[in-house]
């Protein structure tokens, strides 16, 4: 069983402009598939309703053998119980320091235990390099070290399932490394995960899975040796040469 | 001129005439901060109102809209005269105060929820998407997330309204409030000087704003250097 299975899904912002149409995707347990293809090809408002922050109008979705019904609060909540984003721009809480934006969620939502989650906050800050900067507010932290925090609050939820929506886009070059060094570490440890990116030296390390997205469909799935070096479709093959090349 | 006012001040400022100049400011700031008060507590409702999704709560949605953008726009005496025609038509008997608090509250929960929508929106969308991401209620995000974040777009103009209405309240006095305007045009038509009824009048004005502005200002700082952007 898939642990994530997606079936002739379709999503709009506004009605009648699909930005997803006839997604079908199947992700196994521990695999780490990307995906990438040109902007506007729909890969983040997958991931946004693969979380449940998009309802789609059409399409079914389930999650570890469970159907996602996501016109249904109980449905959803569950959804994003197992699932954790880390967006493209961090979306750090800007009202709280680093240690409050890792342990805001575990505490005040899940209704863990402060001392446990404070413990396990501090492991994780540790393990993306930040153990020194609990205290530290998200306006003073530079771009790849916000990045971090917004890794380690996402890996606090213990998602089953992380996304990763272009988390080095907005970084400087110089900072690119110390964030997929940090997810480097995470793939290592058999979770499953959904990447989107374009840094495709990195999508082709670390993937086990390549699709390839363009207009809001998937165009190609395949082994990244598949998908770089002997991409079938002819959408994968202009995109490929170009990034490669570029 | 000044001979005449010194010559009036003893007997101006009598131990009764004092009381009856202090209880029109009592009533006047009751008016302001209740008014406003409750003004900030319907104005919260309506934007949260305001925010629901889904058909379901579009009636609710079109109504908040309707009333907010009506009630912005309609001039606080012409409000007044049609709270009180429309209690009085009811056969509604309330007092002239409860007349004056009940448009102040109308027009204030109007303007405030537009302060306060403005004060949420100035927040950026990701904040709201990273929340709900991690399954924070509607509730939750407000409470740990958006307002601390807004508190600080929000204050600067909801002070300055507060003081507006201090002064807005004296349009009451028209309708015969015995607030703080009101009363000095009473003591001016027992024959004080115009300057020194209203000079008091506006003296005290004064100390009713300038404590609120300071206050206002007060809680922008300690709220701006807890550190929220």
């Amino acid at each position: 069983m898939p642990h994530l299975e997606i079936a002739d899904l379709s999503a709009s912002y506004e009605k009648g402009v699909d930005v997803l149409s006839g997604i079908d995707l199947q992700v196994e347990r521990g695999e780490i598939l990307s995906l990438i293809g040109p902007s506007g090809s729909g890969k983040s408002t997958l991931l946004r309703v693969i979380v449940g922050l998009l309802p789609p109008d059409s399409g079914r979705m389930v999650v570890d053998g469970t159907p996602v019904n996501f016109h249904d609060k109980r449905s959803l909540r569950d959804l994003r119980g197992r699932c954790a984003i880390v967006f493209q721009q961090y979306n750090l809480f800007q009202n709280m320091n680093v240690m409050r934006n890792v342990t805001i969620a575990p505490t005040k939502i899940k209704k863990r235990a402060a001392a446990s989650v404070r413990a396990e906050a501090e492991a994780l800050l540790e393990k993306v390099g930040l153990g020194d900067k609990h205290d530290a507010y998200p306006d003073e932290l530079s771009g790849g070290q916000q990045q971090r925090v917004a890794i380690a609050r996402a890996l606090a939820l213990k998602p089953e399932i992380l996304l990763l929506d272009e988390v080095t886009s907005a970084l400087d070059p110089e900072l690119v490394n110390e964030v997929l060094d940090a997810v480097r570490v995470l793939a290592g440890e058999g979770m499953t995960m959904v990447v989107v990116s374009h840094e495709m030296g990195f999508v082709r390390e670390v993937s086990t899975r390549v699709a390839m997205m363009d207009e809001g469909r998937i165009v190609e799935t395949g082994t990244p040796e598949e998908i770089f070096d002997r991409p079938s479709a002819g959408r994968t093959r202009d995109f490929v040469a170009k990034i490669l090349r570029g | 001129m000044i001979e005449r006012i010194v010559d009036e001040i003893p007997r101006f400022f009598t131990w009764y005439n004092t009381i009856f100049f202090l209880q029109a400011m009592g009533v006047t700031l009751a008016l302001t901060l209740i008014g406003c008060g409750l003004g900030s507590i319907f104005g919260f409702a309506l934007v949260y109102g305001r925010q629901t999704r889904g058909r379901l709560f579009t009636p609710v949605r079109v109504l908040i809209v309707g009333y907010v953008e009506i009630f912005r726009r309609i001039p606080f005496l012409v409000l007044l005269f049609i709270v009180l025609f429309t209690t009085e038509g009811f056969g509604v008997r309330v007092s002239f105060f409860g007349i004056a608090l009940i448009a102040i509250c109308v027009i204030s929960t109007a303007y405030i929820s537009e302060i306060i929508r403005a004060g949420f929106e100035a927040i950026h969308r990701n904040q709201w998407d990273a929340a709900e991401a991690m399954n924070f209620g509607r509730v939750a995000t407000l409470r740990y997330v958006i307002m601390p974040q807004a508190w600080k777009v929000i204050l600067p103009p909801a002070f300055a309204y507060f003081v507006m209405f201090i002064k807005d309240t004296a349009l009451a006095s028209q309708m015969g409030v015995l607030e703080l305007t009101r009363v000095a045009k009473i003591f001016n038509d027992r024959g004080y000087s115009a300057f020194l009824t209203f000079g008091t009048c506006l003296l005290l004005y004064f100390i009713l704003s300038y404590p609120l502005t300071r206050f206002g200002q007060r809680l922008e700082r300690r709220l701006a250097s807890s550190r929220n952007r």
